[in-house]
């Protein structure tokens, strides 16, 4: 598991994360992820592995609502996202996407190179290092859609039910 | 206590009396906004939707505006998905390439009303916020899930408070109001919340009101709201929305706001956004003289007519520098036709500006007007983040429509008002 750090940037926008350009010529999993994080860490897109934790600073996501960033971080298994804020579209893709979201500054300015992180986003608990911090956990109706695998999986229940 | 615009809209809108921000309540929007991106909403979902029809077809808008015409075979792909899926869903509200971009159909169709509820596949939705309508923008699986069940949650936001007061003075216009207020706020100073706006704003134009609201996204707002005066109701009726049509409702005298800012408008003066953040802002003064390659004049931001009008002013018997490209791009073909009407176009033209397709093209660096490494544009556009016009190596600033004049006449970044000036002398 790697820590991919932002920390110290805020502001990463979708923009950065996948650019427009590609927009409206890419939106499987496969077209996504070779442009993943292009104009931010062209690091990035060849060396992420599943498992692995992206830390960034306030107001990641911001921008565009285009949704090829959390579809792309969801499918090359990134773990977490843990920010000091989020922007909100970015925020209710992730939800729908079952993507997790954690927002915790502190968490963000305890985390050197090489720090061990563990977390569980039930109890809304991060631990850097051994130090650990509290995250607001989900209200109930949105962890159903989490737990359900995402919006669409839970849409296809409750029209199932609906109709028999 | 009372209730701010956002809580008594969502109250309204889930049948309940009392509502408290941060409380999760179930709505069903008044209308689903989608463009280009339906053929993408539609791909999600297609065996449910065979399965269970679209629930609301007549609530599904469509405007075809992104990347029109197409511009490339995957491009047109895209585009036939979303006219087939139209015609077997019986979508009635769907316009095809050349009509506008989404934002300022919505509105010229009169879909955007006082007291309603939209959302749309896009962030820039929170533009119908200047005729009372509480609009945001949603993800893709959001919308697809929109058009299966016709339901979706919101979160009730806490709000920000602005009350205005005087009006702009000549050469400074909306946009530089709103830039300033970024600049202040900070690109998520207004992250979830409501952005209502207060005191004279009435000495705000339709159109001013819309490029506030258009932009209140980039301050991370969820929605950005003017109340609805005799202005916004004549503009509605001159679009054929009477009165009958809608219920519009404003927040409470005792309503609760997190924070409260006052602006003067008499004292705002022309700004720019600088690359790649909204929020770094800085005066023209401060930026003048640094050298363009390319100008952009429209988009949802600053497209109307007015904006157009006001440029022209500036470039009427000038010539845009040699080493400066002007981009055309009026927000919908009604707007095209007022100023092929006026005259406004021959005085552009003439200028040596090349007119765009009325659409998105080069505001988000899909179609037409790309950078080059090295270069820098200087746009009425909302974002200038980095890569935006298909040039990560590029640099965007963003201005007004009479700043963007100015400065296409100079070759440079220009004051507005000193062209005025230069002409009396
Ligand atoms: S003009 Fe630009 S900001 Fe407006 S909807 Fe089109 S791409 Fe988005």
């Amino acid at each position: 598991m790697k820590v991919w750090f932002y920390g110290d940037l805020d502001g990463i926008n979708t923009d950065m994360l996948f650019p427009g350009k590609y927009t409206y010529t890419c939106s499987t999993a496969e077209e996504i992820l070779p442009h993943l994080l292009e104009d931010l860490d062209s690091q990035f897109a060849s060396n992420v592995q599943s498992g692995d934790l992206i830390f960034a600073g306030s107001n990641f996501g911001c921008g565009s609502s285009r949704e090829q960033p959390v579809l792309g971080l969801k499918a090359v298994g990134v773990e977490a996202v843990v920010a000091k804020s989020f922007a909100r579209i970015f925020y209710r893709a992730a939800v729908n996407q079952g993507l997790i979201l954690i927002e915790c500054p502190k968490a963000v300015e305890a985390y050197k190179d090489g720090s061990r992180v563990e977390f569980d986003p039930n109890s809304g608990t991060i631990s850097v290092d051994g130090s650990v911090f509290t995250f607001p956990t989900l209200p109930p109706e949105i962890i159903a859609i989490r737990d359900a695998g995402g919006l669409l999986a839970y849409t296809d229940a409750v029209l199932k039910r609906k109709k028999d | 206590m009372g209730m701010t615009f956002a809580e008594k809209l969502l109250a309204r809108k889930a049948s309940l009396d009392h509502v408290v921000p941060g409380q999760i309540v179930f709505v069903e929007p008044d209308y689903l906004l989608s463009h280009d991106n339906t053929s993408a909403i539609v791909g999600k979902v297609v065996d449910l939707l065979d399965q269970y029809g679209v629930a609301n077809p007549d609530r599904h808008i469509i405007v075809l505006d992104h990347v029109v015409p197409a511009a490339s075979e995957k491009h047109a792909k895209g585009h036939k998905v979303i006219r087939e899926y139209v015609k077997k869903f019986g979508i009635r509200h769907f316009y095809d390439v050349g009509r506008g971009i989404c934002h300022q159909v919505v509105l010229e169709e009169g879909f955007a009303t006082p007291g309603s509820l939209i959302v749309g596949s896009d962030s820039h939705t929170c533009s119908y916020g200047a005729v009372g309508c509480f609009a945001t923008g949603i993800d893709r699986t959001e919308a697809a899930a929109l058009l299966l069940t016709g339901k979706t949650w919101f979160k009730v936001p806490s709000s920000i408070k602005i009350t205005v007061t005087g009006s702009l003075p000549k050469h400074v216009s909306a946009k530089d109001f709103i830039l300033q207020i970024i600049a202040d706020l900070g690109a998520d100073g207004a992250g979830y919340k409501s952005v209502e706006f207060h005191g004279e704003t009435h000495n705000l134009s339709l159109d001013d009101r819309i490029t506030i609201a258009n932009m209140g996204i980039e301050m991370g707002a969820k929605a950005a709201v003017f109340p609805v005066d005799e202005l916004a109701e004549e503009y509605l009726l001159q679009i054929g929305v009477t009165p009958d049509r809608y219920d519009s409702l404003w927040a409470d005298e005792d309503a609760s706001y997190e924070r409260a800012f006052h602006y003067e408008l008499n004292s705002i003066q022309p700004r720019i956004a600088k690359p790649h953040a909204v929020d770094n802002g800085a005066r023209v003064d401060d930026v003048a003289g640094l050298k363009i390659d390319q100008c952009l004049l429209g988009t949802c931001t600053n497209g109307r007519v007015r904006d157009f009008h006001e440029a022209a002013e500036i470039l009427k018997g000038k010539h845009v520098h040699p080493d400066v490209r002007l981009l055309l791009l009026p927000a919908s073909n009604a707007i095209l036709n007022t100023l092929i009407q006026d005259g406004t176009l021959q005085i552009l033209i003439a200028a040596g500006s090349v007119l765009l397709p009325t659409g998105c093209g080069p505001c988000l660096g899909a179609h037409q007007g790309a950078l080059a490494p090295g270069e820098r544009c200087l746009s009425t556009s909302n974002r200038n983040f980095k890569g935006r016009m298909g040039c990560a190596e590029s640099e965007i600033y963003l201005a007004s429509p009479a700043t963007i004049a100015a400065s296409a006449v100079k070759g440079c970044i220009s004051d507005p008002r000193n062209i005025e000036m230069e002409a009396k002398q």
